[in-house]
């Protein structure tokens, strides 16, 4: 019987499968800890999964946050805004 | 049980008895009558499947596509511009790793417009990684389509059961429908289901790239003693990846596939009674190319071909990977059928050694 190697075909989820993701981010989420309510909402919508709540906090991982921009589109606070890299 | 059937019956019956789960098909001549017949069969209740109607033959590819990587048993049909359409779904089934049958209908391929028979559709999946077969007859198409199920799923690639179009697909002959249970669908590899928790061809870079073609070439390669064995168990053998005729002691050597073989054999009983040493090797399969058979050839040859790439027919090309100093014969596009009295011409044009140049594009047709 043949064995078959699919290896190469299917992936598992790992943290930073493709590397330091954060080095291709050009603007940087920076919140507001004023302005947020914490709803966690951008936690739900962030697609790197890379927003924790940690002691009623936001926390961004910035090593692998690309920068997409869509925690500061989805949040009802306007308590995330987009800096560009270098400037925040 | 004996029936009078068209290709496109006989290929339709073949399915019904490998039970696929899943069909989905966008009709195209001269395919469209195995999927009618199909549809047929399902509202009848004679065949338990889903029939997915679908707009286009890239939706056909990709409903299967989705429902073989969940575990189902799939079959499609289609033919030239379809089969283009489909073009890069064909791409994903195979570089997925997936087993499901077929059956293309070949025909020319546009432009100019053009519906007739020919092979230039079928061999555009020849860099995809698809095994590919080519029948002579109604019968075969039924054998073959039934050895595909079986032979794709052992090796986890698609294969597509090529018959020429009207010649095969629409004339009808006497096949034998034959008393065959096909095993159960092997697992695959992997399969999808809603608790799955990995992903299917993430992006790859690199080395893991190499290493998928690398693999599936292997696979493809290593499909070649799947393809004997499976011939050999069943109830009639064609003789592998290749059909010899009248091959033992010929001195001169026709290689070509299709439906027209069964013309250029009469032609070449034609040149025996002559006492001519001629006899043919008929390929019955594309890709996994069969090169140990080519190899083995002792005499001159003569390939001729129903498609083109470049200057040569596709045939021709594939022969001269393995054979130097091979006659190359181009024609039979677009639903030029030549007869037995055409492949007397050709030929005698070739043993008398008439044919001057590598590569002759002929158009003398009765």
């Amino acid at each position: 019987m043949l064995e078959i190697d699919v290896s190469y075909l299917i992936s598992k989820p790992k943290v930073g499968a493709a590397g330091k993701t954060g080095l291709w981010r050009q603007f940087k989420p920076i919140v507001d800890e004023d302005a947020c309510k914490c709803c966690k909402v951008c936690v739900l919508y962030c697609p790197e999964n890379v927003i924790e709540v940690v002691d009623d906090r936001l926390t961004i991982d910035y090593e692998y946050c690309k920068g997409c921009g869509i925690c500061s589109n989805v949040c009802i606070s306007n308590a995330i805004e987009m800096v560009k890299e270098g400037l925040e | 049980m004996k029936k009078l059937l068209t290709g496109n019956h006989a290929i339709a019956e073949a399915v019904k008895i490998a039970k696929p789960d899943i069909i989905a098909a966008y009709p195209i001549t001269p395919q469209t009558s195995i999927v009618e017949k199909l549809a047929e069969m399902v509202e009848n209740s004679e065949l338990d499947a889903e029939f997915v109607r679908v707009e286009s033959e890239y939706t056909a590819l990709s409903v299967i596509l989705g429902a073989i990587t969940a575990g189902a048993r799939g079959f499609t049909a289609t033919s030239s511009q379809g089969l283009l359409y489909m073009y890069e779904v064909c791409w994903w089934v195979a570089g997925s790793r997936l087993p499901m049958v077929m059956a293309i209908a070949t025909r020319a391929v546009g432009a100019p417009w053009n519906i007739h028979g020919d092979h230039q559709d079928i061999i555009v999946l020849r860099d995809a990684g698809w095994i590919i077969g080519m029948v002579e007859s109604a019968q075969e198409a039924f054998d073959m389509t039934l050895q595909a199920f079986k032979i794709s799923e052992e090796v986890s690639l698609p294969f597509a059961v090529g018959l020429d179009g009207f010649q095969l697909t629409h004339t009808a002959e006497v096949v034998k429908i034959r008393d065959y249970e096909l095993p159960k669908r092997k697992p695959l590899p992997y399969t999808i289901e809603p608790s799955s928790n990995f992903a299917l061809n993430a992006v790859t870079f690199g080395i893991p790239k190499l290493k998928a073609r690398h693999e599936q070439a292997k696979d493809l390669e290593k499909s070649k003693e799947v393809i004997r064995r499976v011939d050999k168990e069943f109830p009639v053998s064609y003789g592998g990846l290749t059909e010899e005729y009248r091959l033992d002691d010929a001195e001169y050597i026709v290689v070509m596939m299709g439906g027209w073989c069964g013309d250029a054999k009469d032609a070449i009983d034609v040149l025996r009674d002559k006492g001519i040493q001629i006899g043919m090797l008929r390929l019955r399969f594309l890709r996994p190319f069969p090169r140990k058979e080519v190899e083995k050839l002792d005499g001159k040859i003569l390939v001729v071909d129903r498609s083109n790439s470049d200057y040569r027919g596709v045939l021709g090309l594939e022969v001269s990977t393995v054979k130097h100093d091979i006659k190359n014969v181009v024609t039979g596009f677009g639903g030029m059928e030549l007869d037995t009295q055409d492949f007397v011409k050709i030929f005698t044009k070739f043993v008398n050694n008439e044919m001057k140049k590598d590569v002759e594009w002929w158009y003398d047709s009765a």
